[in-house]
């Protein structure tokens, strides 16, 4: 469940803008980082205070590739393949981390450590191949430079 | 290092120490427009300014910034907004995020200077969602730049205001097309708008809008500081100042580089970048993102500017310059283009949902070694029926480079369905070792 400080802030969200209803994105994104993703209830939430229709609410989050409507590893790695990076190798970084995490593109380990998604062009093409772990971004990979960053994860 | 062919307008500050913090980007005598500004022209005569350097857009079409401006109305009760295009989401593209990384505050100079032009007192900063590093970094820049009396209430002493809000995006690569994104800071779902009514009348909440993208913004206090005649004095004619070009693929030396417009294609991939690295050549380019059609390596000295770009057959669009090399095959290229389109159209219209759809299946189908040369004339068709037919433009962005491709390499298409994919690459163990 969403905290009191998480609905304060998207009251405030809300007040800040011209209308309330441009706070939604907003208010989702506090949603996600309190909760990691974004539960139904949490959705309700924020159609209440946005004076939203929660069905309105839920169809407008699934527009967007990055707002999760179900939990995701502690670890969300999203690997770019657009071209840029595809030129320079980001099929071999995909596949070695498949082989690792004994998941498929799109999966969550069993342990819920980490999910594997692959993601468009994340504007580091000139440092590719590229992933992000959560926020964090991670460039020049290479199987072994992978290989490390995942060891070196608390 | 900057290399000597270019020309550090907006990347001036990218290799300086903390550029990101006030006192540094004052030290570069960052703010002095828009002191001057404020205190000495009319909204007036900034506008005037900029629609006489020629700046033109450097979101991907080229539009004149100063007219584009000035179809706000002058006269008017509405509140005006501009809106900053930070949605960088086109592949090949990785400019504007060290903009706002690196130099956050030219961005928000450009900000209040364009907003103080067309009589703005909200600006709103639509960062793609992924870019949460740039995000921080304006956001501070921002408390910064309010505490210091350059943004906010009474900026610099005068009666003029500013509220600069940044908003995070959620992934989305149609929320860069600027009614998407209107409808996105709406808090809808990021369909694209009928136009027109363009943003200039009818743009957030249907107010008058200027939706402008990082670095044209970036350009305006370089323009208002030093004059239209200087901005004039680099570039061409019709496409003055400079541009940031980023180049990737297989060159030595992948990167952003600002350059004059209308250096040529091959200073960008052989100076600058150092050719390409040791045992890959050149198989096509895109100068312009992924969205554009292909050129070929006969075409490496083309001048990188608006013209020079169209007359070549191809389209300058944000300056990202996509170098397909060897190792991977234009069907293999094209088959990568056309699952990001798939996956980036918004559904919205019938050519565009089901074309993209359609193009992935027959390319999926050729690189998989099940394709006939009926297929060819096929995607080639669907292509043609997409053009100009889409509700915005991302359907002809879909279309233009595969129709490219099959224009100028057919003989490689024929080629894949008789022998495969593999059969037309030079292999040189692409792998993942240099890196
Ligand atoms: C599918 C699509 C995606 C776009 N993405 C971006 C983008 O990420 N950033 C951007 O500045 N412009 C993007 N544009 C162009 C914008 O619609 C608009 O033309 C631009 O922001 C205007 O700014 P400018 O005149 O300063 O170039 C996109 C256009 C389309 C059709
Ligand atoms: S062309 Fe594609 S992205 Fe544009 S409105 Fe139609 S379906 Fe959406
Ligand atoms: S293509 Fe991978 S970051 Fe742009």
């Amino acid at each position: 469940m969403v905290s009191q400080a998480g609905i304060d802030e998207i009251r405030r969200l809300a007040a800040s803008f011209p209308r309330r209803e441009s706070a939604l994105l907003p208010a989702l994104w506090v949603i996600q980082r309190e909760e990691g993703y974004l539960p139904e209830e949490s959705l309700r939430v924020v159609a209440r205070e946005l004076s939203m229709e929660p069905s309105d609410v839920t169809s407008r989050a699934s527009f967007y590739t990055m707002f999760a409507l179900r939990p995701r590893g502690q670890y969300v790695i999203q690997v770019c393949q657009s071209i840029s990076c595809a030129l320079v190798g980001a099929q071999q970084v995909i596949d070695h981390l498949r082989g690792r995490l004994g998941i498929e593109v799109g999966e969550t380990t069993h342990d819920e450590r980490f999910t594997l998604l692959t993601v468009e062009c994340l504007a580091s093409c000139g440092s590719g191949p590229v992933m992000q772990i959560n926020e964090d971004y991670f460039e020049h990979l290479t199987v072994e430079r992978v290989d490390e960053i995942l060891d070196g994860l608390p | 290092m900057a290399h000597p062919a270019e020309t550090l307008w907006v990347y001036r500050n990218q290799e300086t120490q903390n550029s990101h913090e006030l006192p540094v980007y004052r030290a570069s005598g960052g703010y002095q427009a828009l002191e001057r500004a404020l205190n000495e022209l009319a909204p007036a005569a900034v506008l005037e300014q900029v629609k006489a350097s020629g700046l033109r857009g450097r979101g991907g079409a080229g539009f004149p910034t100063g007219l584009k401006w000035s179809f706000v109305p002058r006269e008017t009760s509405e509140p005006r907004y501009l809106i900053c295009n930070a949605d960088e989401s086109e592949p090949g593209t990785f400019k504007d995020r060290y903009l706002m990384e690196r130099d956050p505050h030219l961005v928000l100079e450009g900000i209040a200077l364009a907003s103080y032009a067309i009589g703005a007192a909200a600006a709103f900063i639509y960062v793609r969602g992924e870019l949460a590093e740039a995000a921080r970094r304006l956001e501070e820049a921002i408390h910064q730049a309010e505490a210091a009396g350059y943004l906010g209430e009474r900026m610099v002493g005068t009666q003029t205001s500013l509220k600069v809000t940044v908003y995070r995006g959620a992934g989305a690569y149609i929320c860069g097309e600027e009614t998407a994104l209107l409808n996105s800071l709406e808090g809808r779902r990021g369909h694209p708008r009928l136009k027109p009514p363009f943003p200039a009348t009818h743009g957030l909440y249907q107010c008058p809008t200027v939706v402008n993208n990082v670095e044209t913004l970036a350009n305006v206090p370089l323009i208002v500081q030093n004059g239209a005649e200087w901005f004039r004095s680099v570039g061409t004619a019709k496409s003055p100042g400079t541009k940031v070009f980023g180049v990737s693929g297989r060159v030595r030396h992948r990167g952003n580089y600002e350059l004059a417009m209308g250096t040529p294609l091959s200073t960008l991939v052989y100076g600058c970048a150092g050719g390409m690295e040791d045992g890959y050549q050149i198989r096509a380019i895109q100068p312009g993102g992924s969205s554009v059609p292909f050129m070929t390596p006969d075409q490496i000295d083309c001048p990188l500017d608006f013209e020079s770009v169209s007359e070549a057959g191809s389209l300058l669009g944000c300056g990202s310059v996509i170098v397909v090399d060897q190792t991977m095959s234009i069907v293999e290229a094209c088959l990568i283009l056309a699952r990001f389109y798939h996956h980036e159209s918004c559904g919205f219209c019938v050519p565009c949902r089901e074309g993209t759809n359609w193009m992935l299946r027959i390319l999926e189908r050729l690189v998989a070694g099940q394709g006939t040369a009926a297929d060819i004339d096929l995607l080639y068709e669907i292509c043609g029926s997409m053009l100009n037919r889409c509700f915005c433009p991302l359907g002809d962005a879909a279309a233009m480079p595969v129709q490219s491709a099959i224009e100028r390499f057919r003989p490689e298409w024929e080629h894949v369905v008789r022998h495969g994919v593999d059969s037309v690459k030079s292999n040189v163990g692409a792998t993942l070792s240099g890196h």
